[in-house]
């Protein structure tokens, strides 16, 4: 199952790595959200630095569209979804693969945009550990949850319009926990951010469960 | 404990046994009461017009269109409840490559080998048979003309070592040699006891491989006649046609 997992995984990560669809697309929509921000609050910096939690996160989430909608468009392309199904590789598998290569690119969005938030919003970093914990585990979460619902909206020709839809309320207990951990960890408030780093976690724990027992009836529908 | 329908004493004497299979496409029945008997190592010829319901044959044979009433069995696996069995165990050439346009020709093909469990060192040697060697073997997909590109779908295809081979107008976009070359395929996958179902316009090309032919007209088989093996007729595809939505 790992095996088939990593499969999965290296082959959509080694797909963005070539495509440079992340690089060139993805990560520019993001910084450019950022920026929009920035222009938008300039004239306040404390309420920049205040703020900065939550629009790190509307970025993040709003890119997280663009990944996981091309995660499933590669293999919508050229008819390699039925090739999947063909291979025998168990769905769980399938959807450990792509949420896992989600997440890897999301982590690195993160990276790149806590950057950005750093030397535009002039923000401090108080608490590494729980800055990194938060990230990953809504990492998790945003991946997982994107993995099924990509997968639900899949065989759909409108699958570009209704992800957001769907997704995005889903998501919103990820968007919540990660903006107060966050908040937390910069330390432009007094939330419990290891509190919100639990919400996450048990958010990607659920999903991730749901996610792998449900994956095969989806793929089966797409 | 009854004898499985595929089989007598034990020993699976049928390929693919179809009897009234209905699949739906949509409310569209597609495939509108197909019975159907195909033994191992046998290479069938399904002719019919255009929306004739040959994919859709194909395709459930595959596991990939579900049965929506009568009963089917593939390689011994029954298409209502055990489609997962069967689709380890086919490969579906379709009219869409199934490739990966990021990836060069020989990390599509490794792929659809490890996905598939077959033998990874079987790649080099299905990319030689295709003639996907040298620079082409290491040119992303994109890159690729559509004859290419389909040479390296079959090559996908090959490496898997099916037990049903299932093909979809398989010579279309190729070279005369390429088309020679999937010939000797199919003539190789039947000598080696796997089965054979094809789907094609291109009657006279097929001729030589000797085919079972089996008309589908309008989503039902008509014409069979398991102990023909009658010579394909070009004259006889004209038949009325019937369009699936």
């Amino acid at each position: 199952m790992f095996r088939d997992a990593w499969l999965i995984a290296g082959k959509d990560l080694r797909i963005e790595m070539r495509s440079r669809v992340g690089l060139n697309q993805i990560v520019p929509f993001a910084v450019t959200v950022l920026v929009l921000f920035a222009f938008a609050l300039d004239t306040d910096q404390e309420a920049l630095r205040t703020y900065a939690p939550g629009l790190f996160w509307v970025t993040v989430l709003l890119a997280a569209l663009l990944a996981i909608g091309r995660s499933f468009a590669v293999d919508l392309a050229d008819g390699a979804a039925d090739r999947l199904l063909l291979s025998g590789i168990d769905p769980i598998s399938v959807f450990g693969g792509k949420a896992a290569a989600i997440a890897v690119q999301l982590v690195v969005l993160e990276v790149l945009l806590g950057a950005g938030v750093v030397l535009l919003f002039d923000v401090t970093v108080h608490r590494y550990g729980l800055l990194v914990c938060a990230g990953l585990a809504a990492a998790a979460g945003v991946a997982t949850a994107g993995t099924l619902y990509g997968a639900l909206v899949a065989g759909l020709g409108v699958r570009e319009t209704l992800l957001p839809v769907l997704l995005l309320p889903v998501v919103a207990p990820v968007l919540i926990g990660a903006t107060r951990a966050f908040q937390d960890a910069f330390g432009v408030a007094g939330a419990e951010g290891w509190a919100w780093l639990g919400l996450l976690a048990g958010f990607a724990a659920i999903y991730g469960v749901f996610g792998a027992l449900s994956y095969g009836a989806l793929l089966e529908e797409a | 404990m009854g004898e499985h329908p595929c089989s007598l004493s034990g020993v699976v004497e049928s390929a693919v046994r179809l009897r009234a299979a209905v699949t739906l496409l949509g409310r569209f029945p597609a495939l509108a009461g197909v019975d159907l008997d195909i033994t191992p190592g046998e290479i069938v010829l399904l002719k019919g017009p255009n929306g004739a319901g040959k994919t859709t044959l194909l395709r459930l044979c595959a596991g990939l269109c579900a049965l929506s009433t009568g009963q089917g069995w593939v390689l011994g696996h029954d298409l209502s409840s055990e489609r997962r069995m069967v689709r380890r165990r086919v490969a579906l050439l379709g009219h869409r490559t199934g490739l990966y346009d990021d990836l060069t020709v020989t990390e599509n093909v490794a792929f659809w080998a490890r996905a598939a469990g077959a033998d990874p060192t079987d790649v080099d040697e299905a990319l030689e048979r295709l003639s996907l060697t040298g620079r082409l073997a290491d040119t992303r997909v994109a890159r690729l003309s559509a004859g290419q590109r389909r040479r390296a779908s079959i090559a996908s295809l090959v490496v898997r070592r099916p037990e049903l081979w299932l093909l979809d107008e398989p010579h279309a976009g190729l070279d005369q040699q390429t088309r020679d070359t999937v010939d000797a395929l199919v003539r190789g996958a039947a000598a080696a006891g796997a089965t054979v179902m094809l789907a094609t316009h291109e009657l006279e090309r097929i001729a030589v491989l000797e085919p079972r032919v089996v008309s589908v007209v309008g989503g039902v088989v008509r014409g069979d006649d398991p102990a023909d093996s009658e010579r394909p007729d070009p004259s006889s595809d004209a038949e009325g046609d019937r369009r699936v939505s």
